[in-house]
């Protein structure tokens, strides 16, 4: 299946590489930019304020001021830090947000690489960020990066397998790793997705409480891997200062920031692939096509960025142990429950 | 189990009550003014109680109706009000005050240096006319301190010197009259000093 219209564009060479590389970085940073305005102003008016006003007409070029000021500011580098580890933990977890891009496929034509353990690769590409993070808290020399890089560990190992169960239960239901066949398979009208049981018999709606079920419980484990509120205890401004990046500043600061809205863009991006039918048009064969999928997969990817921006500016952070609680003993077993009914539901098909 | 069950409910069901309040603030008129840009219409906002009605802010003296009890000059825990007055010269014509009073005394001198002003009210309840009051007129911000010092009598420094030599020149009749009076009779005068 030709994968990439960038190949067959410029050909299987370097050139080919290079445009294939660069695009979902060039993609990163607009959308980036995107998501902060959208932070700051849904944010703002979800607290009855204008939030950001100066810049520009109604604000709308901040983020471009915020990046410039990130910009400017100096690096510093702590004395007793562990400079190498210290220098070398915002680059870990940016490659890490980064390298999930390489087989989000955007458009049945254009997937930087198409291989057939896209599913699995994004999963174990997303714990790698855990080690930027503990690496980050404890080169920093602080107790306060420490202790959030402790809690950061502690919750994303936890969160890692409800978020697995997920996962497991969509590949039962594709039967298949593949980002873009999990996306075909679910192609068709929108009842087709995986939210709704998939393609199949009718017997799948009795079977809806538990796909809705799974998909909830992705949903908030991957609130909790993205660090988001109200899972943000390893940043928690109130009680350890910044968490992991309090000694970080400038350009490091920012790869932090922007690994943050990377991990969201991509936690978004598997949960349209997996539930809402990826760059399929929830209406069959209208406005379908390779451009028209460009559209509807950004648009649903982008409902999923307001819907966390939305639980942020809702929820409180949640306490350690409560944290701890709604992992061990919520999140797990009723995932495990939702596999197996899910599982019962594949082999039904 | 029970319990564990009503648990999840309910944390379930009140992140969506959450979500329902926070989505309708997102659609909500918004409560900021973008103050410098846009002035803020004091009254239209006052009608809209968007300014508290007993906001304290710029002093505000009205000299038709000050007596110049100097209540407030006395009330003051800054000492930002300076009030001079002197006596109503009889025979000279005054108007009544404002409120109906009979007018005793004329300001000729009355400043508040709102520098110095700590917005305490004291001197608006001690005013037995209510002549003293605090106005929502909040920008009044000058680049030189002594333009904060705001005078309120009713009369220009030479007016104000008219009023107080009318009075004086009052003054020096009724104890010229009263020498007058003393060169007739000394005696009482002496016994009454003496008294």
């Amino acid at each position: 299946m030709e994968t990439n219209f960038i190949y067959s564009l410029l050909g299987n060479n370097l050139l080919g590489y290079l445009a294939v590389c660069i695009l979902p970085l060039v993609f990163l940073i607009v959308y980036a930019l995107v998501a902060i305005l959208g932070e700051l102003k849904i944010g703002a008016f979800m607290q009855d304020r204008l939030g950001p006003m100066r810049t520009g007409p109604w604000g709308t070029i901040q983020p471009i001021a915020e990046v410039v000021k990130l910009l400017q500011k100096e690096n510093i580098t702590p004395d007793a830090a562990s400079k190498f580890l210290f220098n070398l933990a915002p680059f870990i977890i940016f490659t890490a947000a980064f390298a999930a891009f390489a087989v989000i496929p955007f458009s049945p034509k254009f997937v930087p690489s198409g291989i057939n353990l896209g599913l699995f690769y994004i999963f174990a590409i997303g714990s790698f960020a855990v080690i930027g993070i503990f690496m980050g808290g404890w080169a920093s020399n602080n107790k306060y990066s420490l202790l959030g890089a402790v809690r950061s560990v502690a919750q994303i190992i936890s969160y890692e397998i409800p978020a697995g169960m997920a996962i497991l239960s969509i590949a039962a239901l594709a039967g298949t790793l593949d980002m873009n066949e999990i996306i075909t398979k679910q192609s068709g009208w929108f009842t087709n997705w995986y939210i709704f049981g998939g393609s199949g018999s009718a017997l799948r709606i009795l079977f809806l409480p538990f796909t809705f079920g799974i998909f909830v419980i992705y949903l908030i484990a991957s609130l909790a891997e993205t660090n988001r509120t109200p899972f943000d205890i390893p940043e928690g401004e109130s009680e350890i200062v910044a968490g992991y990046h309090t000694e970080y500043s400038g350009m490091k600061f920012a790869m932090f920031f922007f690994a943050e809205y990377a991990n969201m863009f991509v936690v978004s991006a598997l949960l349209t692939i997996m539930f809402f039918g990826g760059w399929n048009s929830p209406f069959g064969d209208f406005m379908s096509g390779p451009i028209w999928a460009v559209v509807w997969f950004l648009g649903k990817s982008m409902s999923f960025i307001f819907l966390q921006i939305w639980l942020r500016w809702t929820l409180p952070r949640l306490r350690v142990d409560q944290l701890m609680y709604t992992g061990w003993k919520v999140l797990l077993p009723i995932s495990f429950v939702c596999f197996f009914a899910i599982a019962l539901l594949a082999m039904l098909k | 189990m029970g319990n564990y069950f009503r648990n999840i409910w309910l944390g379930v069901w009140t992140v969506l009550v959450g979500m329902r309040i926070t989505i309708n603030h997102l659609v909500m008129r918004k409560v900021t003014n973008q103050y410098p840009d846009r002035y803020p219409d004091l009254k239209s906002l006052e009608e809209a109680k968007l300014v508290p009605t007993n906001s304290r802010n710029r002093l505000f003296v009205d000299k038709e109706d000050c007596n110049g009890c100097k209540g407030c000059e006395r009330d003051c825990p800054v000492n930002c009000i300076s009030v001079e007055t002197t006596r109503v010269t009889p025979g000279d014509t005054v108007p009544l005050l404002r409120s109906g009073g009979k007018r005793n005394l004329w300001v000729t001198n009355f400043t508040i240096d709102m520098a110095k002003c700590c917005f305490c009210s004291l001197c608006t309840q001690a005013c037995p006319t209510s002549a003293i009051v605090h106005t929502s007129e909040f920008e009044y911000s000058e680049y030189n301190r002594n333009d904060l010092v705001y005078q309120f009598s009713p009369f220009s420094p030479e007016e104000a010197q008219v009023k107080k030599d009318m009075f004086a020149n009052y003054q020096a009749e009724q104890a010229a009259k009263k020498a007058a009076a003393a060169a007739v009779a000394p005696a009482p005068a002496a016994t009454q000093e003496n008294v």
